[in-house]
């Protein structure tokens, strides 16, 4: 099995009110020294063996197309880690 | 003529749009459910708004995948009449029927009240029935109803006429003030405020009605189209 990790994120040219609430909260705790906050959403994705890292990329860059990300305001990067027992 | 009202998981706007055909505008109207996979018989097609799927992952993308969409999409290509409002707007640009998309209000609050707003378009399907410039006022309710399209999508909507309603106080951030947009082709509008929900003078408004007047008077000076 192979575990992939799928990090969505605003493209920098996006707003993210969320992200500056959480920034001013930040501030207002003391953390000063924090410049900037972003807040985008992790995907963890169980994914079965038998494809080859070639398909399987074209496969997980079809999804995050498709549905984890909206390309008109987001980018996305993502991580493969083969492993036994991925929970 | 007959509408058809789309019904998703989680929405909450599709009796008060059936509610505004039926009793006011006083044509055919049938909900539709989303596991459907045809809009056959039909003569437009409104999507409401709610929180399709939760909103869960983003506002309406989820619902974007729906039984129904593809005959959505054939609908709108084949230039007949669709309205998506609120999280009908959302579906739709998920859908990739209609440019841009819609975030989180700049303010990240829940905004729920009247707006004022300026038709900027008077010869489009759904504001004929309006004067451009004219000022109307709808209730919006909505948290992502910040609409953004990039520098190159916002001059073609502009070039070619697509604005078709404008807010005159943004309320939640939407780049050129835009509340509403039509597609190149003109046959499909999305919009944030709430048209269904100014159909009569009890409710506060009856500004909405043209909206549906509008598409009523397009499809009976028009005729059939054959698919």
């Amino acid at each position: 099995m192979a575990l992939v990790k799928v990090y969505v994120n605003y493209k920098k040219s996006i707003l993210n009110p969320e992200a500056e609430a959480v920034h001013k909260a930040l501030q207002r705790l003391g953390y000063e020294n924090v410049e900037a906050v972003k807040l985008g959403k992790y995907f963890e994705l169980t994914v079965a063996d038998g494809k080859s890292k070639a398909d399987l990329d074209a496969e997980i860059n079809e999804i995050c197309d498709k549905l984890l990300a909206n390309y008109n305001m987001e980018n996305y990067h993502y991580e493969i880690e083969e492993t036994e027992a991925a929970q | 003529m007959k509408f058809a009202v789309l019904a998703f998981p989680g929405s909450n706007c599709e009796m008060d749009l059936y509610n505004a055909i039926k009793d006011i505008i006083k044509e055919d109207v049938e909900l539709v459910s989303y596991k459907n996979d045809s809009l056959a018989g039909f003569d437009a097609v409104l999507i409401p708004g709610g929180f399709s799927y939760g909103d869960y992952l983003r506002s309406g993308a989820i619902a974007r995948f729906s039984p129904i969409i593809p005959a959505l999409q054939e609908f709108a290509k084949s230039g007949k009449p669709v309205l998506g409002i609120c999280n009908g707007f959302q579906i739709l640009t998920e859908a990739g029927v209609l440019p841009g998309s819609l975030q989180k209000n700049v303010s990240a609050k829940f905004i729920c009240k009247d707006e004022t707003l300026v038709v900027n378009n008077d010869h489009s399907i759904f504001s004929s029935e309006y004067q451009k410039g004219q000022l109307i006022t709808l209730p919006i309710a909505h948290g992502d109803g910040n609409y953004y399209a990039d520098q190159e999508t916002l001059k073609d909507l502009v070039a070619n006429d697509q604005i078709v309603f404008k807010y005159t106080n943004n309320p939640n951030g939407s780049v050129d003030n835009i509340a509403g947009i039509v597609n190149k082709q003109g046959n499909v509008l999305g919009m944030m405020p709430h048209p269904e929900r100014a159909v009569e003078d009890i409710l506060g408004s009856s500004d909405g009605k043209g909206v549906f007047q509008s598409i009523v008077k397009h499809i009976k000076s028009r005729g059939v189209i054959y698919e």
